[in-house]
């Protein structure tokens, strides 16, 4: 059996409580307890996790790049969406 | 009171002889996932070995210098890998065995808090051993046709080390054969659900005069014992 006939997985860990899990990269596996275990031995051996999701690469509708330009470019231009105009309270951290 | 030394070094020459064993995949398994895994569960074992043969004596010169008849592992760890459904089938009889075994050793099977604390810490590592090898075994099982042919003659052809596994270590405070028991029925369960049988035949050879634990070990573990011992023979007292 070669690599090429499972299906790929993208991995997400939740480094620890209260944090969203994170992106960390993909691997292959035929099911998706098989891809769970996969990723448990090859993106948490060093602890660097308490939960695991994995998704199937082929359920993830990603932009084009050929729409890179009418998806991203018009936000170039328009400082005031950022929250940069604003005083940032005394005392408050993790903003 | 501290475990006997016979005790130590089988638990310790098990978990050696398999970690090496497991060691061999690397480069050659099936899919980068895959070999990740096995490797991991090598390293496991292999800490497992260092601590328990460190109470034994020095580690180094119990793993790279001891003859073939002074290693006191089953004769089922030292196996050849043979195709990857070898492997889980050995995998998934000796996890099944380690994890119950060591359960026991840390509640109460030894008076050697050292040991029991280090069983402690195994049977969780194990417990993953365990499931890898059961997941494989559903899949090989209940796979193609090919693949449960395998899986079928992997157990059927390791069967027959599976007796040894009980037979009661020296200074172990442990009901084998509840333990034996027990296994059986985990074994069973998994088989069950694979779609497998549970083999027939002896679970052990027929020359049960001696056996691992006694020194006595199957053909290709001589092989393994030169590969995994000659550069540290070739090199005495080297360090990096």
């Amino acid at each position: 059996m070669t690599t090429s006939e499972w299906p790929l997985w993208e991995v997400f860990v939740r480094s620890r409580r209260g944090l969203s899990h994170t992106h960390v990269g993909s691997l292959h596996a035929p099911d998706a307890e098989m891809a769970l275990r996969n990723a448990r031995d090859l993106y948490t051996r060093r602890s660097e996790g308490v939960s695991i999701w994995v998704v199937p690469s082929s359920a993830v509708t990603a932009s084009s790049p050929d729409e890179k330009d009418p998806f991203f470019e018009p936000a170039a231009d328009k400082p005031y969406r950022h929250p940069t105009f604003y005083e940032v309270p005394e005392g408050v951290r993790h903003l | 009171m501290s475990a006997p030394r016979t005790a130590v070094l089988a638990l310790g020459d098990d978990a050696l002889v398999l970690s090496h064993r497991l060691g061999e995949w690397a480069g050659n398994a099936p899919v980068l996932e895959e070999e990740v895994a096995l490797a991991n569960i090598a390293l496991d074992l292999l800490g497992q070995a260092r601590a328990l043969l460190t109470m034994a004596g020095d580690e180094d010169e119990l793993a790279y210098l001891r003859e073939e008849r002074a290693f006191t592992n089953v004769q089922l760890v030292e196996q050849p890998n043979g195709d990857f459904a070898h492997t889980i089938a050995r995998q998934l009889y000796f996890s099944a065995y380690q994890e119950l075994l060591y359960e026991r050793l840390a509640d109460g099977g030894t008076d050697d808090a050292e040991l029991a604390a280090l069983a402690a810490k195994a049977v969780k590592e194990v417990a993953y051993h365990r499931d890898h090898a059961e997941h494989w075994t559903l899949r090989l099982g209940d796979g193609t046709e090919t693949s449960r042919k395998r899986m079928k003659d992997a157990l059927e052809g390791l069967w027959r080390h599976t007796g040894e596994l009980f037979r009661p270590v020296e200074g172990l405070d442990v009901d084998w054969a509840g333990l034996d028991e027990q296994w059986a029925r985990r074994i069973t369960g998994v088989l069950e659900r694979a779609a497998l049988t549970v083999p027939e035949g002896p679970r052990s050879s027929p020359w049960a005069a001696g056996a691992g634990r006694q020194g006595v070990h199957t053909e290709p573990f001589g092989r393994m014992l030169a590969e995994m011992q000659h550069l540290h023979r070739s090199h005495p007292g080297a360090s990096w």
